[in-house]
């Protein structure tokens, strides 16, 4: 096997940036009616089709529910289906993964809602490429905003039906027919039927109208409500199989002899003392592993393998910033090369010539590693010519491609399972794991399983990526910016647009290469542009001696944005107050993915010793239609608390293609001690489309920590993270 | 290379035959099926592999199997008793103190030994016990909810006991 194509190219994932959101799957399903009906048996079985999905997405902003006849085909592009079996049980297919957000239980709710079921009566199937239909993957927030209303349509598509199917049995108009937990009821009451009752003897393969209409959320019972995460029991009594506690019959476990640095060739392997211990030992390109009938075992036989590998020289830390300005690249895509990517408006030239104070600044952005508690890991087996891999990842689709391509195999013939996973973060978006895995169990004929180590994962997978961002801007001394130039240098461009007014703009984004592999991370570059923006924005405020909630305010105009700048400072209790020596507050807002956030927070700064501690975060967060307070809730603490590691202290350390600091000893996350008191506000707005929590909420916290620690000291941090060490002046 | 070949494991004298240097944790996971433990990061920092021996936290990922032969080793999978959960697996899920789970059963072990040896520890005994026990979801503010609740619970009835 050669294993180039499926570890190179990192600047391919950070372009998820881009194609995350808008790009629509290329992809043929399969399936006729006829194997859905061998498939799925009896019953009753509803498909909504892709185009009816990317109509309803076209219209969503103007609530038109779209006309139209039925199409009674099976469409080519299926985007969800549900079916109801004989005995009325009732399973949602969604090629969405659960790791840890909650949408197997908030897409549970909506689905109960509009089939007035009990969520306990409802089993979603997730991420199984033989079992749900194509899904590009869960990423970029957009489970709730795009899969949440198929699953509506769906189930509303299927309540209505069943309604119909009542009707008919009762002879009676389907008006007088009423609905109560998964029952049907005649006028008065005096007859009803279940779901098996309707869905008995039935082979009914529908697809749904298109002038289905779903409860609106200002109606909802279920969704919007508070439901326990449904799988929590397995989880509190260890239950719960991640892919990691998988175990097949003959199964060996695996390891991956790892070359001597990042980019490293094989130039020479012994695998004897290797396979004189038992072990199946495969080289195959630069790849080198082992299996073995256990873990021990296997690391033994790995380590007694004697591979020689050649690697040039490689950048460091000390040389990254410079380095990322310097390899500005072109991507053949419109951008010339050192024009950047981006927006612009006005001039800015005289938007300074109309500035009373004007400011200059650099930014930068370390990379941070997503240590998803779960690391890595993947079980293959190989039967007559199939491959079937369970992996924990956030494209099944995608690592079913690389399987295909890494073993020239049609797609058909692998088969990727999810089991609901321990974290992503955007971490997971790529196959390695389970390609390695797969390329031992062909060499062993058994299945293998194999679990990346700590180390493992902080090394051969990728990295948030770092930037380097130079803002220029300019003012008037009533606080109205008249300028705005922003360079984001390899970064990203997620976040970069923001929704200040201000008349001279240029907003640009300009791709560099990247001493290491890098890739998505929980909202992308969002983190690093709020950082950049509103950091500066608060030096601007220092310049005009304005107020920051004011200054921002001035600025603003987007009443969502206002209402939760609001909403959090009056939490928090922003304004003049009385503050001992190195207490210090801060705010930043911000909006990205259809969210809203606004973050205040108060530091503490102990000038002998520098050490800087969060004391108190106020976040406050709108996305339209709340599905699930307290899941909401969990998702803002959780990335608050995520925030605060890339705010404060984590950054990779490098040098010569080996990562220094790959271990939890040596990487800092944040831990129960770092804990501020967290407060989170929601702003429920029922009128507006529900849009996705996962990554937006990590945006403020940055930048307001920053800003406090400047009101706290006097010392203006443009460094992420911030204080690795404390405070050193 | 010693072979241990007996564990007393959640209240029962289970059959093994492994070598004495392998770790606590696979012995329990991939020879046991006990695989409620969790590897996160193979040196004792994350605590997803947290067990009981005798009452006592311990991180099974850096233990050797050897040095816990003939102990009481109590793991998730051993919280349970007589069909009911423990009040601390009951508090995480009317707190919602997780996200992926991952950390869940080593953060349940950990507050287990803590209530054991503290019935009612103040916030910052629970901040300290709790320290090596990493969420990465940041589900922290909620942990600590579930052990308050725990413990209030426990207090509780031990008053009506009395």
């Amino acid at each position: 096997m050669n294993s180039e194509h499926y570890f190179e190219d990192s600047a391919d994932l950070v372009e998820l940036d881009r194609y995350e959101l808008f790009e629509g799957p290329a992809y043929r399903f399969q399936f006729k009616r006829r194997d859905f009906i061998k498939f799925f048996g009896g019953g009753i079985l509803m498909i909504m089709p892709l185009t009816n999905l990317l109509a309803q997405e076209g219209q969503r902003e103007t609530g038109d529910s779209g006309r139209g006849e039925s199409n009674q085909r099976v469409p080519n592009e299926i985007g969800a289906w549900i079916h109801i079996d004989e005995n009325g049980g009732v399973t949602v297919y969604t090629g969405k993964v659960e790791m840890g957000q909650n949408i197997r239980t908030s897409l549970t709710q909506v689905v109960a809602e509009e089939l007035r079921a009990p969520v306990g009566s409802i089993r979603l199937v997730m991420a199984d490429t033989d079992l749900t239909p194509f899904d590009m993957g869960t990423f970029g927030s957009r489970t709730i905003p795009t899969m949440a209303p198929q699953l509506r349509r769906a189930a509303a598509a299927t309540r209505e039906l069943l309604i119909d199917l009542a009707a008919q049995q009762w002879s009676v108009d389907r008006s007088s027919v009423r609905m109560v937990d998964a029952r049907f009821f005649n006028h008065d009451s005096t007859r009803s039927l279940t779901f098996a009752d309707l869905a008995k003897g039935l082979k009914l393969v529908r697809v749904i109208p298109e002038n289905v209409q779903s409860v609106q959320p200002k109606d909802w019972i279920i969704a919007g409500t508070s439901v326990p995460k449904v799988t929590g029991i397995e989880f509190v009594m260890g239950k719960h199989q991640y892919t990691s506690d998988l175990k097949l019959p003959g199964m060996l476990c695996g390891k991956v002899v790892r070359p001597s640095a990042l980019n490293a060739k094989l130039v020479s392997v012994d695998s004897k003392p290797a396979a004189a211990m038992g072990a199946v030992v495969v080289t195959d390109g630069n790849f080198v592993g082992v299996a073995a009938r256990d873990q021990l075992s296997a690391t033994r036989a790995a380590a007694a393998v004697r591979a020689e590998w050649k690697a040039d020289t490689q950048p460091s830390n000390a040389e990254l910033f410079d380095l990322l300005r310097k390899t500005v690249e072109s991507r053949g895509d419109g951008e010339r090369r050192g024009q950047g990517r981006g927006r612009a408006q006005g001039s800015i030239a005289d938007g300074l010539a109309a500035a009373e104070k004007k400011l200059e600044q650099t930014y930068t952005i370390a990379y941070i590693a997503h240590v998803p508690l779960e690391p890595r890991a993947a079980l293959a087996e190989w039967k007559n010519d199939k491959l079937t891999v369970w992996t924990g990842t956030q494209r099944p689709f995608g690592v079913r491609s690389e399987l295909a391509e890494a073993f020239h195999l049609p797609e058909e013939k692998v088969r990727v399972i999810v089991p609901d996973t321990g974290s992503g973060y955007g971490g997971k978006h790529t196959g390695e794991c389970a390609v390695e895995a797969a390329r031992l169990a062909r060499a062993a004929g058994k299945p293998v399983k194999l679990v990346w180590t700590r180390e493992e994962e902080f090394t051969w997978a990728y990295f948030r990526p770092a930037g380097v961002i130079d803002v220029k801007s300019g003012i008037k001394n009533d606080g109205s910016i008249t300028a705005w130039e922003f360079h984001n240098y390899n970064s990203g461009s997620a976040g970069i647009q923001h929704r200040y007014d201000i008349p001279n703009q240029n907003v640009q984004f300009h791709s560099a290469k990247s001493p290491l592999r890098q890739g998505s991370y929980r909202g992308l570059a969002a983190t690093a542009n709020h950082f950049a923006r509103e950091t500066h924005l608060d030096e601007l405020a220092r310049l005009v001696n304005m107020d920051p909630l004011d200054f921002r305010l001035k600025n603003l105009k987007d009443e969502r944005m206002r209402a939760v700048l609001g909403a959090a400072a009056k939490a928090f209790g922003w304004g003049p107050r009385k503050m001992t020596p190195g207490q210090g507050i801060g705010l930043a807002c911000g909006f990205e993915k259809g969210g809203y956030v606004a973050t205040c927070a108060e530091v503490t700064v102990d000038r002998n010793s520098g050490a800087v501690r969060i004391v108190r975060v106020v976040e406050a967060f709108e996305c339209g239609a709340v599905v699930n307070p307290i899941h909401l809730h969990n998702q803002i603490e959780g990335a608050v608390v995520m925030a605060i590691g890339g705010a404060m202290f984590e950054a990779i350390q490098f040098a010569d293609g080996k990562i220094l600091n790959a271990r939890l000893s040596r990487y800092r996350v944040p831990r129960f001690s770092d804990m501020p008191l967290v407060e989170v506000l929601i702003v429920d707005r029922k009128d507006l489309p529900s849009a996705g929590a996962g990554e937006t909420p990590i945006v403020g916290l940055a930048p307001a920590v920053g800003n406090a620690i400047f009101n706290a000291s006097g010392v203006r941090l443009r460094s992420l993270p911030l204080a690795p060490k404390g405070l050193v002046t | 290379m010693s072979r241990i070949t007996a564990l007393n494991v959640n209240g029962k004298k289970l059959q093994v035959d492994v070598d004495s240097e392998a770790s606590l944790l696979s012995v329990l996971r991939d020879e046991l099926s006990l695989t409620g433990s969790k590897y996160g990061c193979g040196e004792g920092q994350c605590g997803a592999c947290t067990v009981l021996i005798d009452e006592q936290m311990v991180r099974s990922c850096i233990t050797p199997v050897g040095r816990v032969a003939g102990r009481r080793i109590t793991t998730i999978e051993g919280l349970e008793k007589d069909g009911r959960l423990h009040p601390l697996q009951e508090a995480f899920l009317k707190a919602d103190a997780m996200q992926c789970g991952y950390c869940t059963s080593g953060m349940i072990m950990s507050g287990v030994a803590l209530l054991n040896k503290h019935s009612q520890p103040n916030r910052d005994e629970i901040i300290s016990h709790m320290n090596r026990n990493v969420c990465r979801c940041g589900t922290y503010q909620r942990v600590l909810a579930a052990i308050e609740l725990a413990s209030n619970r426990l207090k509780q009835t031990r008053e009506a006991v009395r």
